[in-house]
Parts: structure tokens; sequence; C-alpha cells
């Protein structure tokens, strides 16, 4: 065989590289530029992001292996790194208004943002044991930083350094995994080994392996009780790096996931269902507990996307295409609720006060109404009340769950999200309900304006009109697992 | 009119919409186009009473439009006769709330009008709907708008009854929602067809045990919307907070969403499971007669009074529903309606001498019939259209419920017949501790009475209360061909009781074009003594 890539492997990871061009070409203007035109550089990565979003439109229904197997260029990967690129860039138009606020340098910490993101995007991609290790590092590496980003910040230095320490720890144990996996199969080529794991279901060094993936990767998902980090990092964070991590993270995680677990280990899947069921109620269950005593908004979200993980971990136990496509659909509708709720935050971060606390909510729909109505829909989502598009996607996935049979997952699951709404609903309280106001009154910046409106605008359609977000999701889901030609040459 | 029903669905939300476009400090026009949205939504409703064909056995005005069809979601809406009288109770009841609500609210007015007419639509919807999802979609929209009328408008406990309202009612639903998606995958594992359509479901044979368990699901979000009890506490609260228009929805309308779905689903879908907790259901339903009643003897607030009452009237209707006889079903739609008319006209009654005095407290009253004369006229009416006076609409309700329930069972019957006589306790005593004696208190001695707007409130209401009690046939025409259906799916022995008098069971189609009118409504007797129908 011969090494090294060819030409066809160029053109089918163009998106990778249109990204990675366009980050370096960040890197650049942010050292030509003066730093009065410093702003300029946001908008200079949103068209970095939109030039590799168009550069995503060839491949709409590829279903190729490039690179000697190292990736897989198909509509799950596609999905995926359509999420990916569209949380940057609401990421990135949160932040312009955040980081005047902060008074941080935005070219490195936009650069950051493009390398996370191409992480990401390998990690979706990734067939192989190598490439999603390496692609989960460069978007973990990234947020490592991204999150520590506020230097004068205690809390922020703090999180950065509790997410290094914990992520460098767990990551050591999903390599173990990994390893054992390569040992046991002689390849680190997921659709390869799948094969030769069949028939080792009882092979107790496969049960190591995958109980230390599971373990691995609970902790990038934040499942319980792999948790601990996650309230911390996000409080201490910056808030749209926070949104970011709560979304693209923890989205490729579960493409991680599936990738592995789908493609790689289908003949341990008794096993490994079994594990995430126990983790699902698990997590569903300490997260929502947890957020009901918090009062800082914050912290509140972080534990609402612990307990999330747990409900998407529920597509994931039912096994079936339709809990597969049930998850794409949920990560997809949850980024959508989940960023617009730390836009929301960050609106509300002024020079004077943090604005994360419970208490900076008070009167919101007095001082600005459309920022409110906005969170309220965003809590309405989160707690999956239609028409909302959180409702569209809890839906699918209890109904996974009760196609596959899994019944009482579905009631724990029903019953978590009737208890998570008394936390939601207690912002909304805050907003609409109490008039008092504290502090000066909160200016809706234009880029957080669209991203909020980007937001809303994705709840609304999808809860009433998800047709063609079911439809997608569900060609993406069935092509996961699928073998697909190894290409060598350009067609 | 191919559309029409759309047309009355969307109608209330084209009006928040305009609302939404109208300056927040011009209230003068906020109020007017709510009102005119409202009036029109009622008068565009009208002709669904004319064109309600009672003789076609079919869900009638049909729309179909592909939603979610990798799911099998559609867009289907239909009405039969349960749900045109219920239709227009809502729209005739919106419009009451609306108009009811001019003076009463002075801040944010903007958004109150907005929430009322939203949660006009989602209550349609929920009547309209013939597909589950959407049915349910519209279920869990009324949530939202109700809970913020109760936390916003309400009074001193609002945060709390509005939050006990959401979420004691909210996990009824997503119960419910577990019960629907079963039914969704058996109908597929029988029928290889993924789809929502309820029509397809009421002519699914359930197998018993799975009946069981959807029946509980569907109990647990039906019961809670009723009350039944035990379920019926957050009703008290969040009645007594809400302002007098959300009280008045709340009573007249959401109650009735918990009955609708027992007769719409619980019962065609799961037969044999309703007739297996028929003694649960009866055995709660009597005791929520009961204690609903000794307890409102017991209030102090007159509007927990009225929300107990409501407790005690809807346990009525339960148990003239589990008669599962064509009479008590009849009278327990029939009651439906009636606790619609007479509890909202009570929750009116409330409004308005809160509006003046600003106190519940029964004791504060007195003697209001000397000052406001119009006003306890309008009482005394309303009062005994509650308890069940003959020649109003109470009446009726209640002693078809009565017929049904005594035929079923007469040890039933006592206790329901003891409901009726608890009503009259604590409604005649309400009405003589506030309008008879002498006006003790001196804040009473220069009240206003009716005026205008006010009285136009109660007109509609009076007028249904007097026709429905005088002259009931044209409503209990609307409702045989949809009673006549259900019974037919969940008590095979009528079906049986027909078969053995020799001619077969009719279809409801025929019992609803057979020209006797007597015999097909006391249908408990399917044949006389010659053999006839």
């Amino acid at each position: 065989m011969p090494a090294g890539l060819s030409t066809s492997d160029f053109y089918y990871i163009l998106p990778e590289l249109v990204l990675t061009g366009g980050a370096l070409l960040l890197l650049i203007a942010d050292v030509i530029l003066p730093k009065t035109q410093r702003a300029a550089l946001a908008w200079v990565t949103l068209i970095v992001i939109g030039a590799t979003l168009a550069s995503l439109v060839p491949f709409e229904s590829t279903h190729v292996e490039v690179a000697h197997g190292l990736l897989a260029v198909d509509r799950f990967a596609l999905f995926f790194k359509i999420l990916f690129l569209v949380a940057a860039g609401i990421t990135v138009l949160m932040s312009v208004p955040y980081l005047s606020v902060e008074g941080a340098s935005p070219g490195e910490y936009y650069f950051l943002i493009l390398c996370a993101t191409l992480g990401m995007m390998i990690v979706s991609g990734g067939i192989d044991l190598i490439t999603i290790f390496i692609g989960l590092e460069t978007m973990t590496v990234s947020f490592y930083i991204l999150a520590g980003f506020i230097k004068p910040s205690q809390r922020s230095n703090e999180a950065a350094v509790k997410y290094f320490l914990l992520g460098a720890f767990s990551v050591g144990i999903l390599l173990y995994g990994m390893s054992l996996m390569y040992g046991l199969s002689g390849t680190t080529n997921l659709r390869v080994m799948a094969s030769a794991f069949v028939g080792q279901e009882h092979d107790p060094r496969l049960v190591l392996a995958v109980i230390l993936v599971v373990a691995g990767v609970g902790f990038k998902i934040a499942a319980v009780p792999f948790h601990m980090w996650a309230p911390d990092v996000y409080e201490g964070a910056p808030t749209p790096i926070t949104a970011f991590l709560s979304v693209g993270s923890k989205a490729a995680s579960f493409a991680m996931l599936l990738r592995i677990f789908v493609e790689g280990l289908p003949a341990m899947s008794a096993d490994w269902r079994l594990l995430f069921y126990v983790l699902s109620i698990v997590t569903m269950t300490v997260g929502n507990f947890a957020a009901l005593t918090q009062t800082n908004v914050k912290r509140m979200l972080a534990y609402s996307s612990i307990a999330h993980a747990g409900y998407v971990l529920i597509g994931v136990v039912a096994g079936t295409a339709r809990g597969v496509t049930a998850t794409l659909i949920y990560l997809l509708i949850y980024s959508f609720m989940q960023l617009g709720a730390f836009a929301v935050i960050v609106l509300l971060r002024r020079r004077d006060e943090i604005g994360d606390e419970l208490k900076d909510f008070s009167g919101l729909a007095f001082r600005n109404p459309f920022a409110a109505f906005a969170m309220l829909l965003f809590m309405l989502s989160l707690g999956g009340i239609p028409p909302t598009a959180g409702f569209m996607g809890k839906f699918w996935l209890f109904s996974a769950a009760i196609d596959a049979g899994y019944y009482w997952l579905a009631v724990i699951g029903v019953l978590n999200s009737a208890v998570s709404l008394y936390y939601y609903i207690r912002i909304v309280v805050f907003m609409y309900l109490k008039k008092e106001t504290i502090g000066s009154e909160p200016r809706t910046s234009p880029t957080l304006a669209i991203a909020l409106a980007v937001a809303v605008a994705a709840t609304l359609v999808l809860g009433v009109y998800p047709r063609l977000l079911f439809e997608v999701a569900e060609a993406s889901a069935r092509t996961l697992g699928v073998a697909a030609p190894v290409i060598t040459a350009l067609r | 009119m191919s559309h029409y029903l759309s047309l009355i669905l969307f109608e209330p939300l084209v009006g928040a919409l305009l609302i939404l476009l109208i300056n927040k400090q011009n209230e003068d026009a906020i109020k007017w186009v709510a009102n005119i949205t409202a009036l029109a939504g009622f008068v565009i409703s009208i002709p669904l009473w004319f064109w309600y064909n009672p003789g076609s056995a079919d869900f009638q005005l049909v729309e179909r439009a592909p939603w979610i069809p990798s799911v099998g979601a559609e867009y289907f809406l239909g009405v039969d006769g349960l749900s045109v009288l219920l239709i227009l109770l809502t729209t005739m009841m919106g419009f009451i709330a609306v108009l009811s609500s001019w003076t009463a609210i002075t801040e944010r007015v903007k958004e109150y009008y907005i929430f009322l007419l939203v949660l006009q639509t989602g209550m349609l919807g929920a009547f309209m709907s013939l597909d589950f999802l959407l049915f349910f979609l519209f279920w869990e929209v009324m949530l939202v708008p109700m809970y913020f009328l109760i936390g916003i408008w309400g009074s001193a406990n609002r945060l709390y009854s509005a939050i006990k309202f959401f979420l004691y009612t909210l996990v009824g639903s997503v119960v419910m929602l577990l019960g629907i998606l079963a039914l969704y995958f058996y109908n597929h594992s029988v029928t290889g067809v993924y789809t929502f359509d309820v029509t397809v479901f009421h002519k699914l044979a359930v197998p018993f045990d799975l009946q069981w368990w959807i029946f509980l699901a569907f109990f647990l979000g039906f019961a809670i919307k009723v009350p039944m009890f035990p379920f019926h506490t957050w009703l008290p609260d969040a009645h007594t907070d809400a302002p007098t228009a959300g009280s008045v929805i709340l009573a007249a309308v959401l109650l009735k969403m918990g009955t609708y779905g027992f007769l719409r689903f619980s019962l065609p879908i799961l037969p044999d499971a309703s007739r297996h907790f028929v003694p649960m259901i009866v055995v709660l339903s009597i005791i929520g007669i009961v204690y609903g009643a000794l307890v409102a003897l017991a209030q102090k607030d007159w509007k927990r009074l009225v929300a107990y009452s409501s407790v005690s009237h809807m346990a009525m209707v339960m148990l003239g529903m589990f008669a599962l006889n064509p009479v008590g079903i009849t009278g327990s739609i029939v009651q439906q309606l009636n606790h619609g008319i007479s509890t909202g006209a009570l929750f009116l009654i409330v409004g308005i001498v809160y509006e003046r005095r600003h106190t519940r407290e029964i004791s504060e009253y007195g003697g209001l019939s000397k000052v406001m004369p119009v006003y306890a006229a309008i009482f005394l009416i309303m009062t005994m259209s509650s308890i069940g006076l003959p020649a109003l609409n109470g009446f009726i309700g209640e002693f078809l419920i009565l017929q049904g329930v005594f035929v079923a069972n007469k040890i039933w019957a006592l206790f329901a017949g003891s409901g009726v006589v608890l009503g009259a306790a604590y409604m005649l005593y309400l009405y003589q501790r506030t309008m008879f004696g002498k006006i003790e208190n001196p804040k009473n001695e220069r009240l206003l009475d009716l005026n205008h707007r006010e009285f136009a409130t109660f007109a509609p209401l009076l007028i249904l209360a007097v026709w429905m009690g005088l002259y009931p046939t044209p409503f209990l025409r609307r409702l045989e061909t949809s009673v006549q259906h259900i019974v037919m799916r969940v008590n095979a022995s009528y079906a049986q009781a027909y078969a053995d008098c020799g001619a077969g069971a009719p279809t409801a189609a025929q019992v609803a074009s057979s020209d006797n009118p007597a015999a097909k409504f006391l249908a408990s007797m399917p044949c006389d003594t010659t053999g006839k129908k």
C-alpha cells in the first residue's frame, strides 16, 4: 500500500484544510492589524467559518473513507461538522461584546475557537482511534487555554487548571482503553476492529477496555460520576466559552462515543449499553437534583447540561437507528437552546457586574423584553415544553426508548424533565414576575442580537416544523457503521 | 369552507400577533383589538352549530395535511358532536373572559391579552385535534400562558399557585405522553404503519395488559386536569389566586380538557381497561363529590368555595361518565357544559365584587341584594343553575347523570344524590351570607350595581342556562352519535342487548337517523317489551 496521502485525500478533507488555512490567516491578521482594528477579527473569523460551511456543500452525499481508512467523509460526519461550525459562529457572535467588556485580546481567542472547531471536525470524521484521539486533543487543549483566557479573573484561572488536570487524567484512562482495544485486535481502524471482536464478548480484557473507554468518554460528556469538573469549569470560564464547551465539546464527544461504540464495538453492545443505561439514569437524576439548589445561573446551566447528557444517552442506550437519530436531533436542538441561554447571560455582563447570578435576571422582562422572551423560550425548550424544539427532541428520544423496550428509562426521563422545569421556571419567575431591577440597563449589541435571533428562530421553527431536521438526522444516522469504499484516487 | 376549523383555531393567534404590534402604552387600542378578536372568534364559530350534521357518524369538517411524515404525525383536525359543543363553549367563554377584564387589568395590559388569546388557541387546538401528537402539543401549550396569567396578574399567593399548577399538570402530561408513545408503537407492531391518527386507534384492538398500563398513564394526565380526588390539590390555589378571567377560563374550559380526554381517548381506545377501572374511578368520584362539597361548606374565602364546588361538580361528571351507559355519558357531557356556564358565571360574580372591594372574605359581605339588585338576581339564577333547580340547565345534567348512575348501581346513585343535596347546602349558605340579611359592613353600602359591560358578560350565560334548562333537545341531538360511538366501544353489553332484541346492534348512524328521540335517548332500555328499538 502506498504510504502518505494522495490528491484525493486532500480533496476530501477540503473543509478541514479551509478551516486550518483560515485560522492561520486569522493569526496573521491579528499580528498585522493595528490595535484599533481588532474588532474586524471577529468578522474574519465568521468569514472563515462561512467559507468552511460552503466547502462542505460538495460532500453532501459522499460516503467514503480517505487517507487509508483514517477519516470517513459521510453524512454522519457532515451533520456534526455543520453543528460545530454553526455553534462556533454563534459563539463568535456572542464573544464580540463579551471580549470588549472583559478587555481580552481577540486574536488568539478566535484562533483557538477555530482550532477547537477543527479538532471537533476531525473527531466526527475519525474512524481510526488515532485520528479520533488527535482531534479530541486538539479540541481539548484549545479549550484548556480558552477556559483560562480571562487572565485577571481568579475563577477563570481556576477553571482552566481544574479542567486541565481532570482532563489529562481522564484522557489517560481513555487512552489506556484505546490501547487495549488496539492490542486485542491488532488494528486501530474501528471498522476493521469490529469484525476482529466478533465472538470475543466475554474476553475480560475487552470488557476492561470497554469500561475504560466508557469512563473516558463519560468524562468528556460530563456524565455522572465523571461530572465533577463541569460546574466549576462552566462557572469560571468566559461565558461564550462555557457555551461553546457545553455544546461543541459535548456534541463532539457524543460523535466520538457513537463512532467508537457503534462502529468499533458492536460486538460488545450488550455491555456498553448496560453501562450507559446506568450512567444515563444516574446522570439525569443527579444533574437535575443538583441544579435545583443553584443560585448561580451558569452553574445551574452546567448541572442542567449534565442532565441533558443523560437524556442524550437514552438515545445511545436504545441502540436502534431511531435511537441514534434521536441523539443527533437532540444534540442539534440542544446546541441552539444552550447557546441562546448563554447568549442572554452574556447580555447581562456589563462593566460593573458579572451578571450570572439569579438575581441579575430580576425584572429583565421590563428592561429588555426581547432578551427576556428569548430566555423564556430557551428555558421552556430545555424543559421540553411544546411548541419548542426541545419538546420535539425529547419526544423523539423517549419514543426511541419505548420502541427499544426501555420503558423505565423513558419514565425516569419524563419525570426528570418535569423536575427540571422547576429550576428553569425559576429564571422565568425572576425575569417576569419580579419587578426589582439591579444595576444598569443591559444593552444588546448587534452581534448578540443576531446570535439570539438565530437561536430563537431555530427553537421555534424546529419546534413547530421539525420535519426537515428529522429526515436529515435519520439519513445521517443510517450512515453510521455502514462500510464505505476507501478512496485512493480521485474519481 | 375547507379550512374552517383552522380559521377558528388560529384566529385568536392572529389577534395576539396584532396586539404585539401595538404600542404598550396604547391600552385602549389593545383592549379593543382583543375584544373584537375574541368576539369575532365566537361569531365565526357559531356556524359550527349549524354545519355539524348530527346524522352522520364520522368526524366532520376534517382537515388533514402531512406534518412530520417520517414519524407519522399529521395536522389532522376534525369535530364530532362532543367537540362542537366544547369548542362553542370555549369561544364563548373566551370572549366573556376578555370582556370581563376591561377594567380589572391595569398593569402590563398588552402581555395579558396576548397570553389570553394564545391560551384560547391552545384550548381550541386540543378540542379539534385528531392526531395524538398535535393534541399533546396543544395540551401542553395551554400550560405556559395560564402559568403567566396566574403568576403575574393573580393575587397574594400567586407565585406558589402558578408553579404548583404548572408542575402538577405537567407531570400528568408527560406520563400521558408515554402512554401515547406506547399506543403508537403497538399500532405499528400490529399494522406496520407509524401513525398518531386517533381514528385509527379507535379501531385498534389493544391487548388488556397493555391497555391497563396505557389507561393508567392517560388517567394520570386527565385525572389531574379534571381534577379528580386526590389529584385536585392544585385547583383551589390556582383558582383562588388567578385573576377573574383566568379563573373563568380555568373552570369553564381547562377542566373540561380532562373529561374530554377520557371521552375521546381513554374510553374508546381502551375499553377493557376502562371497564376494569370503573370501581376505582367511581370510588374516587364519590369521594370527590362528598369531600369537595363538605370542604366547600367550610370555606371562608368566596373564590375558594367556588373552587371546591368545581371539584365536587366535576367528580359528579366523572361518576356519570363511568356509569358507561348512554344516559350517564350524555348527562356527563351536558353537565360539563353546565359547569362551564354556571361556574364560569360564579367566578365572574366573585370577580365583580372583588374589583369593587378587593376582598374575597365572605364575612366582609352581607345584604348586598339591597344595593346591587341586578347582581343579586343574576347570582341567584346562577346559584340555582349550579344547584340543579329544574327549569335551568343544571337540572338536565344532574338528572341524566343520576338516571345513568342509577341504572349502573343504585348505591352509587345514592351518593350522587347526596352530592346534589350538599351542593344546594353550600351554595345557598353562600348566597345567604353574602346577599341576604342586613348590611353590616359600611363599606358595602355604596357598592355600584352592574354596569352595561358587566351585564353583557353574563347575558350569554343567562340565555344558555335558561335555554338548556327548558329546551335541551338541540344540544342532546348533537351529542347522540358521539355518545353512541363511545358506548358501543366501551360497553359491549349494550351492543349485546341490542343484538338480543333480534335486529343486530344499530350503528351510530342508524341511531342518529331513526326518528324516535325518546327511545334513542333512554337507551338504557334498548328494547321495549315489543322488541322494538
